[in-house]
This record gives C-alpha cells, structure tokens and sequence, in this order.
C-alpha cells in the first residue's frame, strides 16, 4: 500500500468517527434530550476530564486486572493450544470440549469464582483470563494442525525430532494464528473484567459505572465506556505492531499486490 | 569430466550398496477399502548411482521415496539404508518435492540453512557458525544454481524456477549421501526445466551423493540417471531395469541423439504395457 494511501485510510477513519460524534451532539440538542437519558459527547468528554483524579485509579485498576488475565490466558491457552494443535487425534479428540467450553457465556461463571474467591481483584482476574482463553487456544491448535505435511516431511527426513519440527515448522506456521487471537482475545480480556467488576467488586471502571447507573449519573457511566473503548483501541493497535513486525511474511500479498 | 567417465568405468565393479529394499509389501489403511501400493519389491542401489524411478501414475514411486526416508514404514519385508534398518534411526537425506515448500517466514539463505540446523555434526556448530562459514557456504551454492544475490529475499519474491533452485540447495547443503527427489521438476516451463537438469548434473557430478528420482519426464529420465527403474501399476514392482551409458557431462543436444530417442521411445512402451495390465486388470 503507498503512504498516501494508507492516510486516507486512515483519515477516513478518523473523519468516520467525528462525523458519528457531532451527529450524535447535533442530535441530542436538536430533540431535546435530557443527560440522564443520553448525554452529549461533549458532556461526557468534559466528565471524563472534570472526574478524571477520582476515575485514574479505577481504570489502572481495570487495566491491571485486564493484562494479568490475558497474560494468563495467553500463557494457558498458548500450553493447552500445542497440546491439543501437535497431534491430529489430539485435535479431534479435544476440539468438542473446547467447542463445549467456549460457548458456555462467561457471565454464567462468576458467581461461581467470586464463590470460590470471595469478590475483589481475583475473580475479575479470572473472568478475564477464561474469556480470553479460548480464541488463543482453538486458533493456536489450529494453526499447527493445519501445518502442510510437506513442510514437515523435509524436515522429517533429515532426522528431525518431534520438537525440532514443531519448533522449526510448527510454531512459526501458528504465529499469524496466533496473533489473529490475541488481538481478539485482548478485547475480549476487558468484557470479562468489567462484567466481573460490575457484579462483585469494589474498584474498576465496571464498579464506577455500576455505581454511576445507581446514582443517575448517566455521563459518568458513559464516561466509563468511552475510557473502556480507548483502552480497547490502544491495546489491540499495540498487537496489531507486534503482529505485523514478527508476522509480516504472512501478510505478504497484499504488499505484493500494490506493487 | 574425466574424472565422471572415470568413475562410471567403475560403477560395474561391486560398490557399496547403499539402498536395498527386501520383498517390501505396503498396504494402506485398513479393511475393505486398503489397497496395496507396493507388492514384494526389492531393489538395490549402490552408492554413486543416480537411479531414476518411471511409471504410470499411482505405481508406487512416491512411497519407496518414503520408504527410504523413514517417513512410511512397509507392511512387510525390509528397507536398509546404508546398511542399516530404517525405522530406528532416520538417516540424515536431502529430499525435495514437486512443491518448493519454503518456509516463508525464513529468508531463501535461512531457508537453504535450515538442514544445518538439524542434522549433525553441523548442529552443533550452527549457533556460532550462523554468520560465518555457514552462511558463505550457503551463498556459494546459491550462485551455483545462479541465485547470488537472492539470499536474501524471501520466498514470495521469487518465480517458481528461482524457489526450485533454492529447494535443490536446501536438499544439498549438508552433502547428504542420499538425495530423494520428487518430481521436482514437474510444474516448471521445458527451458526452464532443462536448464535445472544440467544444474543437477552438475552438482552431482561434483558431489556424486546417490540420488533417487520420482519423474513423470521419460527424457528427464534418460538425461539425468545413470539407471532407470521401470515400475509396473499398483500394486508397484519393478519390471524394468535398465543401465543409462550417454557420456557425461550430457547436453540438451544427446537428447536429440539417436540412442536417446530409442531410450526414451523404449521406455515410454515399457510404460503403455504397465498401464494396459491395468486396465485390464480393472
């Protein structure tokens, strides 16, 4: 892609969300509508700022409990996803299972972690890390599965070891995979810490805007969800760089397609 | 040259067999849909040969390759390499397929290294010889096949001939003893394919490491090998054996000889009975 190309790409972007912005605002004053129904993004904004001393230690709060989840999620599921990728029994075997436990809503899980746990940090953690848990797992596992035999007979035939095929062909080939997942998996990450945070705990951006709802506060919940969302965007764009430098042979024909 | 001629004068004196396959029965799965790939073959190369393996589709070529590799074990019967099972312990060959398979996240030079990775004594010596005799020793083979300057480019840079190229170095870099070839010529364009061919001479000529070629191309056949296996249909024997005398090194033009088109006319019959039994038999 040339340069100017990729900018107005992303000035498309840019001029997408402002215009959804100041539709938004326009609209709001156009018909009247009250703040405890919708506040406008400019009241939001100016709450964010106004209550931001008082908002800082919750979303560090959120943002730690978030990456020590996804951190342990990464890890479980990276261990569990060559377990199960490395063996094409082990795949059909356990891909029913993985498929079973991915559909069960994780919101169903927390009043039982927060049983086990009490309610606080440990649980929102937990959340965290099982909702993120299984996109790293199923794309891992099928990145190696799906790994050409070809590729892995050359290496086969020069007398390789298991590990050295997998270490060589395997795990390389399961990068692109990989990173598919955790941009996904890293999003996912904050829906379970806030969903854990908005049921039992007692800090975080969910408690605030849990806190916020109950008082009519309507501007401060959405000042929790703006903070959410920009979160959200700076993590993932944090993988997507990392994705695109360790995995930018994967990405290769769009380059080659513009030259 | 000389040299070469020299050696094929020997080649009729008893060599070191390096390949031999005892009554070796392959079956594929199980039940009423198995078939048999291979029934009761033996065959035995000795070390130097360039054994070119022909037949009608099917007959089994491929799976004596992986045989020899140690990637399939037989049903029945024996397979030494070298003179010893295979099956325990895989023997360190170079092997390339119809498919480059380069690895893409590595570059063409990270590619043709890959072996020395692997296999020993150089594994050993990998880490600390990455940048240094390695790499120069990979790069020299490259502009062998006339790739210098390509190392580092990556694969998806490269036409289909420039990979199969680096696929012939990968398969050579570590001078294995025992090179398997699987039609590696086989989607590539005839000039382009003729100009590999004489690459491939070349390289074996200078290393004479035993070579096994899996080919579709009767002329192939005949330029490159210094024996050709003729194989029935499935279930896969060998039914023809014949000893390939052109001088080396051989050019585009022996092909157009006289005793060349009588080879390849030969062996092309041999190949139409193979498949009428089958027909036949079907």
């Amino acid at each position: 892609m040339t340069v100017t190309a990729r900018l107005r790409e992303h000035l498309n972007s840019a001029l997408l969300i402002a215009g959804i912005f100041v539709a938004w605002e326009l609209a709001c004053l156009l018909f009247h509508v009250s703040p405890i129904v919708l506040p406008r993004p400019s009241q939001v904004v100016s709450t964010l700022v106004v209550d931001m001393p008082a908002l800082w230690p919750n979303i560090l709060q959120t943002l730690f409990t978030t990456l020590v989840g996804f951190v342990g999620g990464m890890t479980i599921g990276v261990l569990l996803g060559v377990l199960v990728g490395v063996s094409r029994t082990a795949y059909n075997t356990a891909y029913p299972l993985l498929v079973g436990f991915s559909s069960i809503p994780k919101v169903a899980v927390v009043p039982i972690f927060v049983l086990w746990f009490g309610s606080g940090t440990i649980p929102a953690v937990l959340t965290a890390m099982t909702t993120c848990l299984f996109p790293i797992v199923v794309n891992v596992a099928t990145g190696l599965a799906t790994t050409e035999p070809e590729m892995e007979d050359v290496l086969k035939a020069l007398g390789a070891t298991r590990w050295q095929v997998l270490w060589n062909v395997g795990l390389p080939r399961a990068m692109p995979y990989f990173f598919a997942s955790l941009k996904i998996a890293v999003t996912l990450a904050f829906v379970g810490t806030v969903l854990s945070e908005t049921v039992a705990s007692n800090s975080g951006i969910g408690t605030v805007m849990m806190m916020a709802s109950a008082n009519f506060d309507v501007p401060l919940a959405f000042a929790g969800l703006f903070a959410l969302a920009i979160l959200g965007i700076i993590l993932y764009a944090v993988f997507a760089v990392i994705e695109h430098r360790i995995c930018g042979w994967a990405s290769r024909k769009t380059e080659l397609a513009t030259g | 040259m000389s040299l070469a001629v020299a050696v094929e004068f020997l080649t009729p004196m008893p060599a070191r067999r390096i390949v031999q396959l005892e009554d070796v029965k392959v079956r594929f799965g199980a039940g009423p849909t198995s078939f048999l790939a291979l029934d009761r073959t033996s065959l035995t190369v000795h070390a130097g040969d360039f054994v070119a393996m022909v037949g009608p589709s099917g007959c089994g070529k491929s799976t004596i390759l992986k045989l020899v590799t140690g990637l399939l074990r037989p049903t029945e019967g024996e397979v030494f390499v070298a003179g010893r099972q295979v099956g325990a312990e895989r023997v360190g060959v170079g092997m390339a397929f119809q498919n480059p398979t380069m690895l893409p996240w590595l570059t063409i030079r990270q590619n043709v290294m890959l072996p020395l990775k692997i296999v020993e004594p150089y594994r050993s010596a990998f880490r600390a010889e990455k940048n240094g005799a390695f790499r120069d020793r990979a790069e020299a083979l490259l502009a062998k096949v006339g790739l210098s300057g390509f190392g580092d480019r990556r694969p998806w840079e490269l036409s289909g001939g420039m990979l199969q190229r680096a696929n012939l170095c990968r398969a050579l870099i570590h001078e294995p003893k025992l090179l398997m070839l699987d039609e590696p010529f086989g989607a590539l364009d005839q000039f382009t394919r003729e100009e590999l061919w004489s690459i491939l001479q070349a390289l074996w000529m200078e290393a004479r490491p035993t070579v096994f070629l899996v080919t579709h191309d009767l002329r192939e056949a005949a330029f490159l090998a210094t024996r050709i296996l003729v194989m029935s249909a499935r279930p896969g024997r060998v039914v023809e054996d014949r000893d390939v005398g052109f001088v080396r090194p051989r050019t585009i033009d022996t092909t157009y000889e006289e005793g060349f088109t009588a080879l390849t006319h030969g062996l092309r019959s041999s190949i139409m009975a193979a498949r009428q039994s089958e027909a036949k038999a079907s």
